[in-house]
């Protein structure tokens, strides 16, 4: 495999041939800021969280799903970048009912620890105060959607991991739900393993474990990456 | 022609309120009227939501004593798992219950009703407030707040946090007691009683000057109504409902908080966000009933400590029966912080009190669950309509400052009568007016489900409803 060199904040780094820009800088120790990402799963570039600038491209590009090349030159943490990704995570905010002071993952959750380290110390944009449902008819755990950023985790760790396909996108824009199967109650799901991968993707308190308490939702994501490592490296086949 | 006083705001109390005061054509008071002038609207966005969610949302609802609420709503979702919470969860909670009447107390007490009882109801407005009495007396101002203090960290340290502590669950509480914060509670206890003890002989010692405001700042008989235990003592936690009437006759007693709605009926008045609860069997308004630190002494046969209970014999013999002043509430609400320090003693003294076995685990066996407990203004009553999936349907709160509603009602009319002659009003009178409603130690922001500060504003209005004169503060 080739090695790229490619500069990042001015700093010159190495990557491995097909190595995302994301995957290079997180090598490197440089956070790039991101949510819809998980290790393990797939990236789709969803949340726009992870733009960076590229130089000599006019557009910003999703770090998680760019690959570095050969001599390229990036810049993670602009000004403008900076102001973007605030805006992004304000919109989020507005977009949805997230009251973090009474949320199960309060203090245990990615937005929000998102919105602290971008300095959102305040939402410029009206809030939308969307009416949305909770969906608690599965067994053991619940859906809010107040609570849900589409981000898509859940959705590509039932699909992509567990391999059952229950959860899905429906809708669009602001009428964008997670649903179950075709937008069946949760607990009516025939396809559901009940095995629980979705809620520990899932960087909010949208799914949780039912039962929990404010605070109490404290997500276990290294399982899954577990779980993925030791596939690919077949360690469960003796 | 008659005419209207506006005290608006209502100041050093909980909340935002007015009183409106009329006069007849003689300049005579007709009547007096405490409007409370926030509103929120609690019960109505928690519908839908997880009923494991109701502690962490209804405590919500103050700042002052969230843990009240934290814990008549955890115990509204035990009953809906229908289970028994282990001994040691009912015991911290316990704990922490009285750390917070010791706090709330002392908040009422100290920095709100203290600057009126030892500057005098006439002393100069910029003076008559906490830093006046620090000025006066900086010894009792700090030891006052220090007290408060040792309330807040008693709740700090068993919740993890002064304010709004995500602690006590359905089924139990999160996290034990260890043994350091037992040393470190026990360590504060003799410094606070004596605080207290200092409190209640400054109380004594001006029973004799206060005589007219002992007749007259809501003396009257009415019902009183609180949790007692099996045995007819002291409550504060769980134990069963008494109502006793104004001459301390039992007239109902161990009602299971679960049957509150066929013995409390919640009237509404179109001129305040706070309702009006009163008790069913003797219809509205003739059922008035007070609750709180001068209704649970009433209505308890002992507290159940030595110092307390020795204070509670010469609170007693203030009364034939029961004692109706409420300018009392002041020293009650002293014996009851003697009572929760020496019942926080004890507590800790139990042998599992570090247990770490403190969460029942269950699912959803009832679809309706009460949760009633003694919050330092009187029974706090969280009443939960849950589906079979556990999302909450219907809230019904019960707050103690609403129960108190008639009441204030009643002391402020007597108040006026007594004070107000005619349509010029000295700002001294107005403060006395106030000074029955600080009596009661109303937190608005709970009793309305809404928040804010009690500013306090009196308006005076000619018969024909022209206002004549206003006197407001914030």
């Amino acid at each position: 495999m080739a090695a790229k060199v490619f500069t990042i904040d001015g700093q010159q780094i190495t990557a491995t041939e097909g190595q995302t820009v994301l995957d290079a800088a997180q090598d490197a120790g440089i956070a790039i800021p991101t949510l819809c990402h998980l290790d393990g799963v797939m990236d789709v570039g969803a949340c726009r969280l992870c733009l960076v600038e590229i130089a000599g491209l006019n557009k910003l590009v999703p770090a998680c799903v760019t690959k570095v090349t050969d001599g390229m030159v990036v810049t993670t943490n602009s000004e403008r970048l900076q102001r973007y990704r605030r805006m992004i995570v304000e919109l989020l905010f507005t977009e949805r009912n997230h009251i973090c002071a009474v949320c199960v993952s309060n203090g245990h959750c990615e937005l929000q620890s998102l919105a602290m380290t971008l300095g959102m110390d305040h939402v410029r944009y009206d809030y939308t105060f969307p009416k949305c449902a909770v969906d608690p008819t599965h067994r053991l755990f619940g859906i809010d959607h107040n609570r849900c950023v589409l981000c898509g985790r859940c959705v590509r760790v039932c699909w992509y991991i567990e391999g059952a396909g229950t959860k899905n996108f429906s809708g669009r824009g602001t009428q964008s739900r997670i649903v179950s199967d075709l937008n069946a109650p949760w607990g009516n799901s025939r396809t559901c393993t009940s095995c629980g991968k979705c809620v520990q993707a899932c960087p909010t308190g949208a799914l949780f474990s039912k039962g929990a308490a404010v605070a109490e939702m404290e997500k276990d994501r290294g399982k899954l990456e577990y779980i993925v490592t030791a596939r690919e490296k077949k360690q469960w086949i003796v | 022609m008659p005419k209207w006083i506006k005290i608006d705001p209502v100041t050093r109390i909980e909340g935002h309120a007015k009183i409106t005061i009329r006069l007849d054509d003689n300049g005579n008071v007709a009547d007096a009227h405490f409007h409370v002038t926030e509103f929120r609207g609690f019960e109505k966005f928690c519908e839908g939501r997880p009923f494991s969610e109701m502690p962490g949302i209804t405590p919500r609802v103050c700042g002052i004593c969230p843990v009240s609420h934290l814990l008549a709503s955890a115990k509204a979702c035990d009953a809906i798992l229908a289970v028994n919470i282990p001994p040691t969860a009912a015991k911290l909670r316990r704990i922490m219950n009285l750390g917070q009447i010791v706090q709330s107390h002392a908040l009422s007490f100290f920095h709100l009703s203290a600057p009126d009882l030892l500057l005098g109801w006439d002393a100069p407005i910029d003076k008559r407030n906490v830093f006046g009495l620090m000025a006066a007396d900086a010894d009792l101002a700090r030891a006052g707040i220090r007290l408060r203090q040792f309330g807040q960290t008693v709740i700090e340290v068993l919740g993890g946090r002064r304010i709004h502590p995500a602690w006590a669950v359905p089924g139990g509480v999160r996290e034990p007691l260890t043994a350091a914060n037992r040393d470190l509670i026990r360590a504060g206890l003799p410094e606070a009683k004596a605080t207290t003890l200092k409190g209640i002989e400054i109380f004594r010692s001006l029973l004799a000057k206060y005589e007219t405001e002992t007749q007259v700042f809501g003396n009257f008989p009415s019902l009183f109504m609180g949790l007692v235990a099996p045995d007819g003592s002291w409550e504060h936690y769980g134990g069963k409902l008494r109502f006793v009437d104004g001459s301390g006759n039992v007239i109902a007693d161990q009602i299971d908080p679960e049957r509150y709605a066929e013995y409390i009926g919640e009237s509404v008045e179109p001129s305040s966000y706070l309702k009006s609860p009163y008790y069913r069997p003797m219809g509205y308004p003739a059922g008035m009933y007070r609750v709180g630190p001068l209704a649970r002494l009433n209505i308890c046969r002992r507290i159940g400590t030595p110092l307390a209970d020795d204070e509670l014999v010469k609170f007693k013999a203030l009364g034939w029966g029961a004692v109706t002043s409420s300018f009392l509430y002041h020293y009650a609400r002293l014996i009851e912080i003697l009572g929760s320090l020496e019942h926080i003693e004890k507590l800790l003294a139990e042998p599992d009190i570090l247990s770490e076995r403190l969460r029942a685990d269950a699912g959803i066996n009832k679809l309706q669950g009460v949760g009633a407990s003694e919050a330092p203004r009187g029974t706090l009553f969280h009443d939960y309509e849950v589906d079979d999936n556990g999302l909450v349907k219907r809230v019904n709160m019960i707050i103690a400052t609403g129960q108190n509603n008639l009441a204030m009602n009643r002391t402020i009319t007597q108040i006026a009568r007594h004070y107000i002659q005619g349509p010029d009003i000295p700002e001294p009178l107005l403060n006395r007016v106030e000074a029955g409603i600080r009596a009661y130690d109303p937190c608005l922001s709970c009793s309305t489900h809404a928040d804010g500060r009690l500013a306090l504003q009196v308006t005076l209005r000619a018969a024909n409803g022209e206002i004549l004169d206003e006197v407001g503060r914030l």
